[in-house]
């Protein structure tokens, strides 16, 4: 299994980007992250490392790096008539599947974490004073799960959506408008709770009683539990006969 | 099946010829009924069937953004062939086929032709007892088409596999495959050698071209016993006989009758012609 897991990633390292219009989309999804790891180190200085900025960096950039790549593990596969034969293979459907994931988890965790290294290298570069800046070790860790998690997520719901979708780009924006559901939820109800006093003093009253790393962890927690629940809907989900009558 | 021939599974489109193959792979499960493939049972053992039988399906499959080399050596990594073996069988595949100096170009700058000769070498890396071909010439122009064919035949008599070709060409059937079957809307309606097919649908035929074949010649060929059929095509008199029998008294009584015969050849219904009279009995 890890062989044919290895197999997957192998072709799949060597794909990755080389389709035509593909490099150009890769170029223009970066641009974001790359501006957020160097613009925001250069104007918060030394805010950067140490209050909780850079969880930005972490959640944006695997969102868009893996949200670039998971789309096409098995739509951009169905699209270009490259997956009857993959599947008529003597490969298992976990290594398949594991395969197409952990590159594009790989990728997109990879690239998160030599953007925040730019950020840092930014960061000391612009403000040194002397002394090398590092990531406060909270910070650090919640950085590397945050972005771990992230980029999990988008790889278990992009391949729900890849596997069913007629080509990669509709599976992309699928992807992209779901992923942007909970975040807009999330700001409406927080608009709707500061805009009442008692919501106001109550969530005050919630977060005050958590501190910065207790809060974090229970997001790292829901994080982990979408995370494995959308791993065991794409295992379930990925049905050899679906996928060829598709 | 016997193996080491190159079995021909002939229908119409939409028969299931596609669908059979799917079933035999284990991609799909059969609503009713089963299938074995090499003693393997398609139903329960359907990973191992795959793990020995190789397979060019509709499309060609092959990864265009990839080389022709990482195109097989992904394949090879897949049937977990040595590197060694794999490298060497690359080359011998490639350079089997005359592309092996093209072997770093990426397969999408490559024709259609090219493609599909890549993809029956990645049907045949790992050397699987049984390859299945799905329409391996359909859609490629004549001269594509005749390479394609030339490599499957040597490959298949050089390496001695068992190959499952789906078809609609006749004339490729009948030069490839030493047994057919033939299939309509699902069902099994003829199986044998492509001799025997002829002979149990068409039997012997006499074909006469020439001119003057008016009606008086026609009757006097109908009335014999040893004639199920003559029609005139044009300038050609098909003549189709109850059996094997000496048609040189049929020769001179159509000279008799008046025909000016031109030339007189012997022969048997074409498989393209068996099919489509197994097609005409099903309906």
């Amino acid at each position: 299994m890890k062989n044919d897991i290895l197999t997957v990633m192998w072709k799949e390292r060597k794909g990755l980007f080389r389709i035509r219009g593909r490099r150009a989309q890769a170029l223009l999804g970066m641009f974001s992250p790359v501006l957020l790891a160097i613009f925001f180190p250069l104007q918060e200085g030394v805010e950067w490392v140490q209050s909780p900025l850079s969880l930005l960096l972490a959640f944006v950039a695997p969102l868009i790096l893996v949200g670039m790549s998971i789309p096409d593990s098995f739509a951009g596969e169905r699209e270009r008539h490259t997956l009857p034969t993959l599947l008529a293979s003597r490969l298992s459907d976990r290594a398949i599947l594991f395969g197409k994931m952990i590159t594009s988890v790989a990728f997109g965790w990879g690239v998160t974490l030599v953007l925040l290294a730019i950020g840092l290298v930014t960061v000391n570069i612009a403000h040194w004073d002397g002394h090398i800046l590092f990531y406060k070790p909270s910070i650090l860790l919640a950085d590397l799960a945050f972005s771990f998690l992230v980029a999990m997520l988008t790889a278990g719901a992009g391949v729900l959506f890849s596997l069913r979708a007629a080509t990669a780009q509709e599976a992309q924006q699928t992807l992209m408008a779901v992923l942007l559901i909970p975040p807009m939820i999330l700001q409406f109800g927080l608009f709707a709770i500061m805009g009442s006093d008692s919501g106001k003093a109550r969530l005050q009253e919630v977060l005050g009683a958590l501190s910065f790393e207790q809060i974090i962890l229970v997001i790292v927690a829901v994080l982990l539990v979408l995370d494995v629940v959308l791993l065991m809907a794409a295992m379930s989900r990925f049905k050899r006969a679906r996928l060829i009558l598709d | 099946m016997p193996s080491g021939i190159i079995f021909g599974f002939l229908g119409p489109n939409g028969a299931g010829k596609t669908t059979t193959i799917n079933l035999l792979l284990g991609l799909l499960e059969p609503t009713s009924g089963r299938a074995e493939v090499l003693g393997l049972d398609t139903r329960t053992q359907p990973d191992e069937v795959r793990t020995r039988t190789g397979a060019l399906l509709e499309h060609s499959g092959v990864y265009e953004q990839l080389s022709a080399e990482d195109n097989l050596e992904f394949y090879g990594r897949i049937w977990r062939m040595p590197a060694t073996e794999r490298q060497a069988r690359i080359k011998e595949l490639l350079s089997h086929m005359g592309v092996w100096e093209r072997r770093k170009e990426r397969v999408g700058t490559w024709s259609k032709g090219m493609k599909q000769k890549l993809a029956l070498a990645r049907a045949m890396l790992h050397r699987p007892p049984l390859v299945f071909l799905d329409e391996p010439t359909a859609g490629l122009d004549v001269m594509a088409a005749a390479a394609v064919r030339d490599d499957l035949e040597a490959l298949a008599g050089r390496e001695g596999v068992t190959v499952f070709l789906t078809t609609h060409n006749m004339a490729e059937a009948e030069r490839l495959c030493s047994q057919v079957a033939v299939i309509r809307e699902g069902k099994l309606v003829a199986i044998g050698d492509p001799d025997d097919l002829r002979a149990r649908s068409g039997g012997p035929r006499l074909e006469i071209v020439g001119r003057g074949f008016d009606e008086n010649a026609l009757g006097l060929l109908r009335a014999r016993p040893e004639i199920t059929a003559a029609e005139v095509h044009g300038d050609h008199l098909v003549i189709d006989l109850r059996q094997e029998t000496d048609t040189a008294p049929l020769v001179s009584l159509m000279v008799s009758a008046g025909v000016q015969v031109e030339e007189v050849r012997r022969g048997k219904a074409s498989l393209e012609e068996v099919f489509l009279t197994l097609m005409e009995e099903e309906r």
